[in-house]
């Protein structure tokens, strides 16, 4: 037996802390970190469904398992991407200017 | 409180704490490593709910393959060993980023648990029947994946590469343009 505002409310405070280490880092290859945590958020909501017997075709379990996976790729090819524009501007600072004239070119 | 919940709760602690920490550090390699904990953390939440076969992939994916992909990059981008000064926040973004995590948070609480209702029996998932529902109900879209990982795969290779010689000498005076 296990109440359920536990799982929402862990649900909840790992998206608002990930949203808030989105917000928060200059950082490009720590964005990610925050982005994970967003991810586990909907992880533990989605296995809470299972667990209260609401879910079917295991639904509770398939589902994180391709949420995990997409999320894997999406890592690489962010990765890649940070690396990419590493080796073009020399550094990995959101907030450095001409990131947008960059695109353009 | 049943024995169920404290196990869950000690756990919850357990991610809180690690994703607070890994959002607020100043070291870098300290936040990848913080971050390894929060996992760990939902990935014990995640088995006190039934989810062992998603608790055991969330280990495997993200504390071992994700993490160290993070890290990967860190070196790659020559992260510093000590505090990241030349990535610090201000006082005012750092306040604002955690007014807007503490607004988020506070929303999906105020939304999600009151739907809570009531103690509810974990209910028991085998992994048989996760098995042949995967390769059953889900199969289009389990293959569908292995697609998106080729596509990520081929992806990351083809934009992480360095280029070779002659657009590379271009690639290096555009380089140059940017003071």
């Amino acid at each position: 037996m296990i109440h359920l505002a536990g799982p929402y409310l862990l649900a909840a405070v790992l998206v608002g802390t990930g949203v808030a280490g989105v917000a928060v880092r200059r950082n490009a290859v720590l964005v990610l970190v925050g982005v994970e945590l967003v991810l586990s958020g909907g992880l533990v909501l989605l296995v809470a469904a299972q667990a209260s017997g609401g879910d079917r075709w295991a639904a509770g379990s398939v589902l994180p398992l391709f949420v995990i996976t997409i999320a894997a790729a999406e890592v690489v090819v962010a990765l890649a991407v940070v690396l990419a524009v590493f080796r073009r501007r020399g550094s990995i600072d959101l907030d450095l200017p001409g990131a947008a004239g960059d695109a353009g070119r | 409180m049943t024995p169920l919940d404290v196990a869950f709760a000690a756990c919850g602690l357990l991610a809180v704490v690690g994703g607070v920490l890994a959002v607020s550090t100043r070291h870098v390699v300290r936040a990848a490593l913080w971050l390894v904990v929060a996992l760990l953390g939902v990935a014990g939440a995640l088995l006190v709910l039934g989810g062992e076969l998603v608790a055991l992939v969330l280990v495997l994916v993200y504390v071992g393959a994700v993490v160290v992909l993070v890290l990967f990059a860190l070196m790659l981008t020559r992260a510093p060993i000590g505090p990241d000064r030349a990535h610090a926040a201000g006082p005012w973004r750092a306040a604002g980023a955690a007014a807007l995590g503490a607004a988020t948070a506070g929303l999906l609480a105020t939304v999600l648990v009151p739907l809570a209702d009531g103690t509810v029996a974990v209910a028991d998932v085998p992994s048989s029947a996760v098995a042949e529902q995967l390769f059953g109900t889900w199969v289009w879209p389990f293959e569908l994946l292995s697609l998106l990982l080729l596509a990520a795969l081929v992806g990351a290779l083809a934009v992480a590469r360095s280029r070779p010689a002659p657009s590379g000498a271009a690639a290096g005076e555009a380089a140059g343009e940017v003071p």
